[in-house]
């Protein structure tokens, strides 16, 4: 783990300039989570368009540069997607998104924090139950 | 410029601790999240691996010598405890640490005698576990439950605590030592408006007793909580002080054996106290682990421990106040403060700093503390904590602001 490789151009870009940064007036998914250890918070909120599509999707939030980069990129990559693409997002989409950083264990749940809201609230939406294994799985 | 004086030999300190031989990703160890937990030092080790290699057995049960010398050692553990705090050993009952030690009066103290609308009171400043456990106790008999605020240097309003006294509390329970701040309470002080106000206190011990000379009977608290793992002691074993009369009246936390006198099948008695608060097998090593911890500081000397404690604080919030960016929170006061301090550095989130820095082999704390209340009264989400305790030199901080430099640089701050 290097810092240098963790804390590359792009992840400080999204840190301190976020991208699909606030909030919604009309919204139909609203799901916020917050990390226990460290009090790391995202909110994010999603108008669905006509087919089941993300048309419109933002986030809130406090935390690392890591944590808040990952739901920013993560929001980017949704946008115009099908919710059913939400289902099928997977950590390693994830990691490839930030440029696979070499992060230790205690620091995957930070990258992690933004999926696991998108898909808690894509889930609840679509009548299902997200059952979230905290990257451990 | 500070004198970097030493009140202690700091060099002969560290080699007592085997940790500080090794390396972290290379580097050195400096290790500064002693408000969290502390080293240990060989004598407590080698007194955990002697009861498991020559006394191991339980205690206050069997008859042969195994079983005396174990129960000589915890009882002897028990009494040099006390000691240290100002306190007796009939009034020290052994818990898990602080958090058992305030749920332990919330259960066996709470439920008897906090009745429906009476006020609890706390602080801003309390770590969780002075909190929640009160929450719930208000949540159970239909209490209140109030805060003392801050002013901004970080110390407790003493104003609007006078005002909440009027209101006649139950119980007032608050911090000896903030975790994040630092602050040190004049609980002594706080106690005794408490008495008159007709409360019943309990003062968190957590972050003093690990740092500073205590006296309880000089605090005066009818409680008084402390863990062993912050006191370069083992993880799992704490203790709870309380007055004689109040353990007497109390009604037990947990049933069991060990605790009880007689047992028939629709009723049973209480063993005595301490004994009616420790059910079941007690945390017989873990105690003499404490009481080797005990030792060894008390061979230090508290006062020196502190005085220690406060040189470096002082020299700490010098150097890296030179650092640009840098921001502390909590008193300037180092006499009214111990070795604690958080801060944030420019934009880089806490946790963001603490992966930096463990490159260089420094581990410091990164996050809320379990101090959610006060973060949201600093209006901060998380800080970074870098708490000192006997082993940390000046070279530490040096090596922390060396760090912090750095993190700069991979930030572009």
């Amino acid at each position: 783990m290097s810092s240098a490789d963790i804390y590359r151009e792009l992840i400080l870009d999204y840190y301190r300039n976020p991208r699909n940064f606030g909030k919604l007036e009309k919204f139909d998914i609203d799901s916020r989570d917050t990390n226990p250890l460290c009090g790391d918070e995202i909110e994010i909120q999603i108008r669905v368009g006509e087919g089941q599509k993300i048309e419109e999707i933002k986030f809130v939030g406090k935390g690392c540069a890591i944590s808040q980069a990952s739901a920013s990129m993560l929001t980017e990559l949704a946008k115009g997607k099908q919710l059913e693409w939400v289902k099928q997002v997977g950590k390693e989409d994830v990691f490839r998104m930030l440029g696979n950083p070499d992060l230790g264990p205690s620091r995957v749940k930070c990258a992690l924090l933004g999926m696991k809201v998108l898909k808690t609230g894509v889930y609840g939406y679509l009548g299902a139950h997200y059952e979230d294994t905290d990257g451990s799985d | 410029m500070m004198m970097k004086n030493e009140v202690i030999d700091i060099a002969k300190v560290r080699a007592d601790f085997p940790i500080l031989k090794r390396t972290i990703h290379g580097k050195r160890l400096v290790y500064l999240d002693n408000s969290n937990t502390t080293q240990k030092p060989k004598a407590v080790i080698d007194a955990l691996v002697d009861f498991y290699s020559r006394h191991n057995s339980n205690v206050h049960r069997a008859v042969y010598a195994l079983a005396e010398e174990a129960t000589e050692a915890y009882e002897g553990a028990r009494q040099k405890a006390a000691r240290f705090v100002g306190s007796r050993a009939k009034e020290l009952v052994f818990v898990r640490g602080t958090t058992e030690a305030t749920n332990l009066v919330r259960f066996a103290w709470g439920e008897k005698n906090v009745k429906k609308g009476d006020l609890l009171v706390a602080t801003l400043m309390e770590h969780h576990s002075n909190i929640v456990p009160w929450q719930l106790l208000a949540k159970s008999r239909g209490a209140t439950l109030k805060f003392v605020g801050l002013q901004a240097d970080g110390t407790l309003d003493m104003g609007s605590f006078e005002t909440l006294m009027k209101e006649s509390p139950k119980l007032v329970a608050v911090t000896h030592c903030s975790n994040v701040l630092g602050t040190i309470n004049d609980v002594a002080k706080i106690c005794a408006k408490a008495h008159s106000a007709g409360a019943t206190t309990l003062v968190d011990g957590a972050q003093s007793v690990p740092h500073m000379p205590v006296d309880i009977k000089t605090v005066g608290s009818d409680f008084y909580a402390f863990s062993g793992h912050k006191m370069l002691g083992p993880t799992g074993i704490g203790a709870l002080v309380a007055r004689r009369e109040l353990l007497e009246e109390m009604e037990p936390f947990h049933g069991g054996g060990e605790m009880i006198r007689e047992v028939f099948l629709d009723h049973s008695t209480w063993n005595d106290v301490p004994h009616k608060f420790e059910a079941g097998t007690v945390n017989i090593a873990d105690a003499i682990g404490l009481g080797a911890a005990i030792d060894y500081l008390g061979a230090l000397g508290m006062e020196k421990v502190r005085e220690h404690e406060v040189r470096l604080l002082e020299y700490a919030l010098q150097t890296l106040a030179e650092v640009k960016g840098f921001h502390q929170y909590g008193p300037l006061d180092s006499k009214k403060r111990a070795g604690v301090i958080s801060f944030n550095y420019a934009d880089v989130h806490p946790h963001d700093l603490a992966t930096i820095l463990d490159e260089e082999g420094i581990a410091i704390r990164s996050g809320h503390h379990c101090a959610q209340p006060l973060m949201r009264w600093l209006n901060v989400t998380a800080t970074s904590r870098a708490s000192f305790h006997v082993y940390n030199s000046f070279d530490d901080i040096d090596v922390l602001k060396a760090g912090l430099k750095k993190a700069g640089g991979v930030f572009k701050v």
